[in-house]
């Protein structure tokens, strides 16, 4: 398989998924035969070939730089989950 | 006869004139939804009050002669990844299950500029990741035309809300076929705008370089009349073009006469596709050609690599847009996690769902060190060769035709757990997102088991008038637009 | 100590907050002190569905910076995201520049105690700016704040060019005092509006190779430049001598034991997964535009500082202050062009009288109320005799308080000392008259006598004598 449980592990951990072991075994057989299916464009010669990082070919116009309204508090935190004062409030980070 | 039989267009008129009220085709479609969504199950939220408080205003309109415009008043469905303020948006996943939106997005407010009053938010794939609404962390939406199988996806619920006539119209989205491969197996009417034609502020990103807003539709004037309403600059959207687009009712019924329309070898060749599918695309083909089209064979020699190239670049992008899922300002939050890592790893193991995390775990792995110039950067390369494909066949052809989806509505349940089995459904309608192009898909014909079959229209850039000009060619002398599906109330 | 064998390298991150009012990618105000997320919206809380759009004037500041610089504009430069978690990071990633960034290649000059040395810059990029996270003491959790995501950075890094704590420092003022020259930043390290990070290194002298760099973060003032650029390399070096090596890590510099620590997280080292932004297009500078921008740029602060030394022959001491606020050389070269005196007389007063009211009344050289005519006017009015030093600084107050015209004032005051010579000699005749005894000892050797005889003239002119006048005069009557 292409895939190692390690890789799984770290990219999981890249992502911030707490993955189940069956989750990781699951991860590692279908993500390996995902890689290996589309392992077929390494045999496409790009060597004269720009990436399409952009796919809006026009250019953006720029913004005034004037101060809009932000939102009040009850829509900057309606939605939170918790908050303390008119902050969100999280976790700590074990150090 | 019953008001939602008729067209977005022709309910347009009816109200213009008086003869309806946009209440009573509010109370029809909501009618329609109490004795039919117990079985389609296309919706996952219907905002009774709010759209009939929304009729009554455009009924108001009307009598004072202010008629916002065509469509003023006539009911429509929105897929649930547009943000509408006060009400539930979700992107089909738990991990936004109770989100209220705090802002409409552009389209939304467009919309209610038009007049159309919202009937509720529509089921879809989560986070638009899947090609049959069974990956609706809530329950999968069933197709009308036979509830053992799926509408497609991921725009599932816009598909079969409108195919059941429990709305007129819907918007939806198409990142790699989620609004034309619904409307194929739905028997309706789905234009994937050009990128950039249609802002996407106020939708729910899932890969930015490909995501676009587009109608569904029961047919190809309904179809123009709503991308004629979303179809604005938006300053908001740095991806949104600055050009004005052009009347799209103007030359509809201009017919295909003179028009040069190219045969893909590749999509036609493809082994696995239905040969009902096959049947019906290439009658419909030849249907053009009496109309006055001349039909050339071309190539689009990149077309085998679209697959890949499309499951590197979408997921990667997906695997970033969705980072912001964290559980600290909005959506679903994990309990009793200690620390933050826990916090965010149980939130988003438990908020997104099977296909969500394998779409993440892929984006990232194509994103990580080491491994981005050998899989998302080939990818963007290989991108630019199947833009140029079209491009240098759009020098001898004016459009392109195709089948939209390989087969008919397959089972609910059938490659669920198979993921290549189910991207495979996309391999005709992903190199049009990977190219930026417009592409339509029209009802083409049936199964013998009655199932519809849709016809695909790729145009040159920005040239949806001609995809819809083709499009309503075949569509006025044919009438599978208009068959209903076989919906026995509850 | 075995420090003095070692070479230190140290090359400079430094990320400036431009003063644009609003964020660089949404309408908020970037105003400082507000409540926690008052100064937020859709955009800048990274709710879903929504997209950055880029301020004009974010542009036009970077552009100021990278030309002051003398750094080349790349006339098409890429934005990038950098994606990690954490949560004063809302949207999971950061809109900055990866390949391809907006200037590169310039230099900055600073003045050492070796002479000058040239610094360069390997290149500055745009980005946006994070939320603020804030560890709740009693509650074990954190406070996430808002306001300050989206606010716009520059980031200025520079290549590693310095080779102690001192240039390290001195690079820093140089730096921020362009940036506030340009008015693109307040320079404020306090606030954070002005934060640098350092990369350190030690190499024996003589050596070919770099050896291993740490990096140092978030240095908030400038003594704390120095002191922790100064404890790292003693602690590099003395690592190296016992043996040991040093690692590849990142430092805090703690300012309450003068010591940098390492900082002990569980992430492992960043894997960022730089990809264009999909979002925004590339950023294309159009043509003309950084013409017209350099043509704007003001004179920087060391080009003005040499040419007030040179030109006006100021010592340095002066001419760093004068220079150390715009307004306040450009004021100092107003006044200068009216008054043609010496350039010295008229900087005396600005380091003295002026910038004493200036504090004490709290009002900034915008605010002034007298004209550059006016204070050259006063300078003459002491050059010709008009006034004693005393009385000019009388003259000089209320004029800052009122900006009316220093001879106004004089008069009005009786300050304005008589030049006339025949009322000198007339009251120098009288005084000599009056004071015989005192003629005699001057005559006799006793010179300073003469202070009480200049004394007793001023007093019968009512101070209004010119000292220099009367002194001239009576050293003319006493046969001198």
């Amino acid at each position: 398989m292409s895939l190692t449980l390690e890789e799984v592990r770290h990219v999981a951990g890249l992502a911030r998924l707490s993955l189940s072991s069956e989750e990781e075994a699951l991860m590692r057989t279908q993500l390996s035969a995902i890689l290996d299916a589309v392992a077929e464009l390494s045999a496409v010669d790009t060597s004269a070939v720009e990436p399409t990082s952009h796919a809006a070919g026009e250019v953006a116009p720029w913004r005034a730089d004037e101060v809009r309204p932000s939102f009040p508090p009850e829509k900057a935190l309606g939605n939170a989950p918790a908050t303390v004062g008119t902050s969100f409030a999280v976790p700590r980070i074990i150090e | 006869m019953e008001p939602t039989e008729l067209s977005m267009l022709e309910l347009g008129k009816k109200l213009g004139s008086g003869e309806l009220s946009s209440v009573e085709a509010v109370r029809a479609c909501l009618s329609r939804v109490d004795r039919f969504d117990g079985q389609v199950k296309a919706f996952l939220m219907v905002d009774r009050e709010g759209a009939l408080a929304q009729a009554e205003a455009a009924d108001r309109r009307r009598k004072d002669g202010r008629r916002a415009g065509p469509l003023d008043g006539v009911p429509v469905g929105l897929k649930d990844l547009f943000l509408t303020e006060g009400l539930p948006t979700t992107a089909g996943s738990a991990i936004l299950e109770g989100f209220v939106a705090p802002y409409d997005g552009t389209v939304v407010k467009l919309l209610r500029a038009a007049g159309t009053p919202i009937v509720g938010k529509l089921n879809m794939d989560e986070f638009a990741m899947g090609s049959s609404t069974e990956n609706s962390a809530f329950f999968p939406t069933r197709n009308p035309w036979n509830l053992e199988t799926s509408p497609g996806g991921s725009s599932g619920g816009s598909a079969a809300a409108v195919a059941a006539r429990m709305v007129f119209g819907a918007l939806g989205t198409d990142t790699g076929g989620s609004i034309r491969q619904p409307a194929a197996l739905s028997g309706i009417v789905g234009l994937k705008p050009t990128y950039g034609r249609v802002s996407r502020f106020g939708v729910v990103a899932f890969a930015s370089s490909l995501d676009q807003v587009g109608p569904m539709t029961r047919d190809v004037p309904d179809c123009a009349a709503l991308l004629q309403t979303i179809a604005v600059h938006d300053p908001c959207d740095s991806t949104s073009a600055p050009m004005k687009a052009p009347d799209y009712l103007a030359e509809l019924e201009g017919g295909v006469r003179g028009m040069k329309l190219g045969l893909p070898r590749e999509y036609f060749e493809l082994p696995g596709m239905d040969p009902e599918v096959r049947a019906s695309v290439e009658a419909a083909t030849r249907a053009l050609e009496k109309l006055g089209a001349e039909l050339v064979p071309v190539s689009l020699p990149h077309t085998k690599y679209a697959l890949a190239t499309y499951y590197l670049v979408a997921p990667a992008e997906a695997s970033s847009n969705l980072a912001r899922y964290d559980g600290v300002r909005y959506g679903l939050r994990a309990e009793g996690a200690g620390n933050l890592l826990a916090m965010y790893g149980r939130t988003r193991d438990q908020g997104f769902g099977l296909e969500v995390k394998r779409r993440v775990m892929l984006g990232t792995y194509a994103l990580s060190a080491g491994y981005y110039d050998a899989y998302y950067l080939k990818a963007q390369k290989v991108r630019t060769l199947i833009k140029q494909d079209f491009t240098d066949a759009f020098r001898t052809v004016d459009a392109v035709l195709a089948p939209t989806s390989p087969t008919p509505a397959f089972r609910i349940g059938e490659k669920v757990s198979d993921p290549l089995a189910m991207y495979l459904n996309d391999v005709f309608t992903l190199p049009c997102n990977l190219a930026g192009l417009p592409g339509l898909s029209v009802p083409c014909g049936f199964t013998k088991a009655s199932l519809p079959i849709g016809l695909q229209v790729l145009g040159r850039p920005w040239d949806e008038a001609r995809v819809l000009r083709i499009g309503r060619t075949f569509e006025r002398e044919h009438d599978f637009h208009r068959r209903t599906p076989p919906l026995r109330a509850a | 100590m075995s420090v003095a064998d070692f070479q230190p390298v140290i090359g400079l991150e430094v990320h400036a907050q431009l003063l644009t009012r609003s964020k660089i990618f949404c309408g908020c105000s970037t105003e400082f002190g507000a409540p926690p997320n008052a100064h937020t919206c859709a955009v800048c809380l990274g709710m879903p569905g929504v997209l950055p759009v880029l301020n004009e004037t974010v542009v036009e500041f970077a552009v100021r910076v990278g030309r002051a610089l003398g750094c080349r504009i790349n006339p098409v430069s890429i934005w990038a995201r950098k994606n990690y978690f954490y949560p004063d990071l809302p949207k999971g990633y950061q809109i900055s520049q990866y390949d391809q960034p907006l200037c590169e290649h310039g230099a900055l000059e600073i003045d050492t105690d070796d002479g000058p040395r040239r610094v360069r810059i390997l290149r500055i990029h745009l980005e946006e700016d994070a939320g603020k996270n804030v560890h709740d003491a009693g509650g074990g959790e954190s406070l996430v704040d808002l306001n300050r995501s989206g606010v716009p950075l520059v980031e200025i890094v520079s290549e590693p060019d310095i080779r102690s704590s001192s240039e390290a420092a001195e690079y820093l003022k140089a730096l921020r005092d362009i940036l506030v020259y340009l008015g693109v930043n307040d320079g404020n390290l306090e606030e954070g509006s002005f934060r640098c990070d350092a990369n350190v290194s030690v190499m024996r002298k003589g050596a070919s190779q770099y050896g291993q760099r740490v990096e140092l973060k978030n240095i908030n003032s400038f003594r704390f430049v120095q002191k922790a650029i100064d404890y790292e390399i003693g602690r590099q070096v003395e690592l190296i001598e016992s043996g040991g090596r040093v690692a590849q890590e990142t430092r805090l510099f703690d300012a309450v034991r003068g010591e940098t620590r390492s900082m002990r997280s569980k992430e492992e080292a960043h894997d960022y997964r730089y990809f264009p932004e999909p979002d925004l297009p590339p950023l294309r500078i159009p043509a003309g535009y950084v013409e017209r921008i350099e043509r704007e740029l003001p004179e920087l602060p060391r080009a003005k500082l040499h040419r007030f030394v040179g030109t006006y022959g100021l010592p340095a001491y002066d001419a760093k202050i004068l220079v150390g606020d715009r307004a306040l050389a450009d004021l100092f070269e107003k006044v200068q062009a009216v008054y043609k005196g010496p350039a010295k007389k008229l900087s005396n007063w600005f380091l003295g009288e002026l910038l004493r009211l200036m504090k004490e009344e709290a009002r900034e050289v915008g605010a002034l109320r007298f004209t550059p005519p006016q204070f050259a006017s006063l300078l003459e009015m002491v050059d010709a005799g008009e006034l004693s030093n005393n009385a000019a600084k009388d003259v000089f107050a209320e004029m800052f308080r009122t900006g009316r015209s220093p001879r106004e004032v004089a008069q009005e005051k009786g300050l304005i000392q008589v030049q006339d010579t025949g009322a000198v000699e007339a009251a120098v005749d009288a005084v000599l008259a009056a004071n015989p005894g005192e003629v005699e000892k001057y005559r006799a050797g006793k010179k300073q006598v003469l202070g009480f005889l200049v004394g007793q003239v001023m007093k019968a002119m009512k101070g209004k004598g010119n000292p220099a006048l009367v002194n001239a005069a009576l050293k003319a009557k006493l046969g001198d």
